[in-house]
């Protein structure tokens, strides 16, 4: 099948700067061009490109970027196929815009052994409309005790290893899965939370807790573990990659530790940038997250730890929880939030409209970053790569709702914001999966 | 003014002159208590629903005789507290109360934000009888009630709160009730027990008692929960009683004449040496006898049933 992208501005990121600097280097290519694919590669860019045989998939006013990969996502998929599967996981991927998604390993039963590794793959074989990379756990049962077999992880496919949704409290632990990890050249994903100090905790400690009555999880509980893991990786030479960066202190130490060479890369997530705790002054648990939403200072350094290149990828960190979950007293409710179809309108709407990141930056954030950092060959739009291609529509104003999305759950903070930006046309090796802003399979 | 609100959630929402309306209607019924029939048909026909999630027996008691004083009528519902209460439960709790056409449900919760939730989900009103760390409003206006009734004003009294302020309902709203009133508010307890940020809720936080307490008018001490200890917030109990606990000794830098309040119950010879609890300072019964006014006023104010009040109280 011949594919072609009329008139789109093609976008392909440059490599993320060496260096930090304060801005990073113009894209490799941003203009307006026809892109044409056959079966699942990118043969031809090029202005004015026609085919007869191709299909034509217009993309006048509209960006042609690399396909978004999601490197922090939770599918639930084995045992909470009620809170979200591959399926609808990766439904709502393609709907926000993504071709590659990688679902971590806090599964029930947890993605410590090869087994559940070959039942996400044949799973994602069956019934994935992306890309499915999955992240093997650290320890056996994400109890921090035991190291997984890495080197089989390896072999079928695991891109990363993290037992997210915990971090691995042992030092000695974490510090023998970098070494192991570092032969196998797999970046070892840690969720940074000193779990004694916040223990009891279920929001930003400081004066919102304070004026709420809720236990707080302070942000030096995230600095203690990153300033930790950098240690380690110092130490060991292996690669740590810090999830989910919510405060200042965590930009500071990862800016300073890439200045000193140390093999570290970082992400954040679209609600570090978007929202303060203020979210959480009405008791609204769509807000509750670990880690939790900070403050504004906080939010700001976020931004501009995204502008100078100290965090390299945005993740969602998509967590569906099912309304039944969420419907509780706020301390009692579950950590996390979706994020799968809200990135992209509020990357355009808090990052580029604001001025943080330039389109080009911004787009290099959700393709060439977690590209590189999981080692894929993806990010790109060039001949003879393979043709995961996200178009979307930077201008286009609506208001979110909920209800519409495909994925399981509706736990957003997002519900009824009025945002820009969406994906139009999706294709996944080739094959489109949304076309016009609708699914197709 | 007038009363607007349906629900009392918390002081942190209220202007200093819905306060001000609060406490003038509880004083003009607390004359009620006095007579001989004390009892006025002001909510004759509501009723009204003790919703405990958390055993309190003086503050249930407190809403139960205020309620029947208005002639309300009124229903106890006590929920063990060991199960989780889960927001369906809460709600179908709600829906159910509702279908039984009840007018008003007193909550208290251990989950702070937990009567907030009830009042999205519901016509009835919600008054906060505590939840969790974040607000005890009832509490705050009875004590505003007392320290005007002693002092004669609030603006400017100078007020010490000493005690556990991280885990306390009662020290927030009072903080709340006394900035917006205009008060001097000094906070004093161990610094493990004070929470982040409280300076940025306009008092002055001290870890010596005897500073916190130099020329106060008022002081409050705040229930210490002796399982704190183990949680090492303080050392011992022992050390807790020394550095911050009033006795006759450290009462001497407060002004002669400084009130002596307690929410209740009293740790004896842990927050407060007993000889000072029955001194003569302490009105810590006189905030007993305010709370049912208080809550008459509560009550009868979010049922819809103002009248304009004198502000001469
Ligand atoms: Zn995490």
């Amino acid at each position: 099948m011949k594919i072609l992208i009329k008139g789109g501005r093609v976008v392909n990121p440059q490599a993320p700067a060496s260096r930090l600097e304060p801005k990073s280097a113009e894209p490799a290519l941003d203009a307006i061009m026809d892109v044409l694919i056959e079966d699942s590669t990118i043969i031809k860019i090029g202005k004015n490109i026609s085919d007869a045989n191709a299909r034509r998939v217009d993309a006048d006013g509209m960006v042609v970027a690399p396909g978004f990969i999601d490197m922090h996502t939770h599918l639930r998929e084995p045992g909470r196929e009620d809170e979200e599967t591959i399926e609808s996981g990766s439904r709502s991927g393609v709907k926000g815009g993504y071709c590659a998604l990688a679902p971590m390993a806090n599964t029930e039963p947890v993605a410590d052994n090869v087994e559940v590794i070959n039942f996400l793959n044949a799973q994602a074989e069956k019934y994935a409309w992306t890309h499915i990379y999955p992240v093997g756990s650290v320890t056996r049962g994400l109890k921090g005790e035991t190291i997984t077999e890495i080197g089989e992880f390896k072999e079928a496919g695991v891109v990363a290893l993290s037992d997210d949704g915990r971090p691995v409290t042992n030092s000695r632990i974490f510090m023998l899965a970098l070494q192991y990890a570092g032969m196998f050249n797999l970046p070892v994903i840690s969720h940074c939370e000193d779990v004694h100090l916040t223990e009891g905790g279920c929001m930003n400690e400081g004066l919102n807790s304070t004026i709420l009555g809720l236990p707080g999880m302070p942000a030096a509980a995230e600095e203690v573990m990153v300033a930790r893991d950098i240690a380690l990786a110092r130490w060991t030479g292996g690669r740590v990659h810090v999830a989910h960066v919510s405060c200042a202190n965590t930009v500071e130490l990862v800016r300073r530790a890439k200045f000193e060479g140390v093999n570290v890369t970082a992400e954040t997530a679209p609600h570090y940038f978007s929202l303060t705790d203020d979210a959480v002054k009405t008791y609204d648990t769509n807000a509750k997250m670990n880690p939790p939403l900070r403050t504004a200072e906080d939010v700001e350094a976020v931004r501009q730890g995204l502008r100078d290149g100290t965090i390299d990828a945005i993740a969602t960190d998509h967590a569906p929880h099912t309304h039944v979950e969420k419907q509780v007293a706020f301390i009692e409710a579950p950590f996390g939030v979706i994020g799968l179809e809200t990135c992209l309108p509020l990357v355009i709407t808090k990052l580029v409209d604001e001025g943080v990141l330039t389109l080009p930056e911004a787009i290099a954030k959700l393709t060439l970053g977690p590209a590189r950092i999981l080692g894929l060959s993806m990010g790109k739009i060039e001949t003879g790569a393979r043709a995961d291609i996200t178009v979307f529509d930077p201008a286009s104003e609506y208001k979110i709702d909920v209800n519409t999305f495909e994925c399981k759950c509706r736990n957003s903070p997002f519900n009824g914001w009025r945002l820009k930006g969406k994906a139009v046309h999706v294709i996944v090796a080739g094959q489109p999966r949304l076309l016009d802003g609708r699914l197709v399979g | 003014m007038r009363w607007n609100r349906k629900d009392l959630l918390g002081i942190e929402p209220l202007s200093a002159e819905e306060i001000n309306h609060l406490l003038n209607t509880a004083f003009s019924f607390r004359e009620i208590s006095t007579r001989p029939i004390k009892k006025v048909p002001a909510l004759r026909g509501k009723t009204i629903v003790n919703l405990f999630f958390e055993p309190s027996t003086r503050t249930r008691t407190s809403f139960e005789l205020a309620g029947k004083r208005l002639s309300a009528d009124i229903l106890n519902i006590t929920v063990s507290a060991s199960s989780v209460v889960k927001g369906e439960t809460l709600i179908d709790t709600a829906a159910n109360l509702e279908a039984l056409k009840i007018d008003m449900i007193i909550m208290r919760h251990s989950a702070s934000g937990a009567p907030h939730f009830l009042a999205s989900h519901t016509k009835a009103s919600i008054i906060n009888a505590g939840d969790g760390w974040h607000e005890h409003p009832t509490q705050a206006l009875l004590d505003m009630l007392t320290i005007k009734d002693k002092l004669g004003r609030i603006e400017d009294v100078k007020v010490a709160i000493i005690g556990d302020l991280l885990h306390s309902r009662v020290g927030r709203s009072n903080i709340w009730a006394l900035t917006k009133l205009g008060a001097d508010v000094r906070v004093c307890a161990p610094r493990t027990l004070i929470p982040s940020s409280l300076e940025k809720l306009g008092v002055k936080v001290y870890w010596d008692v005897g500073e916190a307490i130099r020329d106060a008018d008022v002081i409050y001490l705040l229930r210490i929960q002796l399982e704190r200890q183990k949680a090492n917030y303080f050392p011992s109990i022992r050390e807790y009683a020394r550095l911050f606990g009033i006795d006759r000794e450290k009462l001497r830098r407060a002004r002669k004449d400084a009130i002596i309040m307690h929410p209740g119950p009293i740790n004896r010879d842990v927050e407060l040496a007993s000889d000072v609890a029955d001194s003569q300072n302490s009105v810590i019964l006189e905030q007993v006898t305010n709370g049912l006014a208080v809550r008459m006023a509560a009550l009868y104010l979010c049922s819809g049933g103002d009248i304009e009040s004198e502000d001469t109280y």
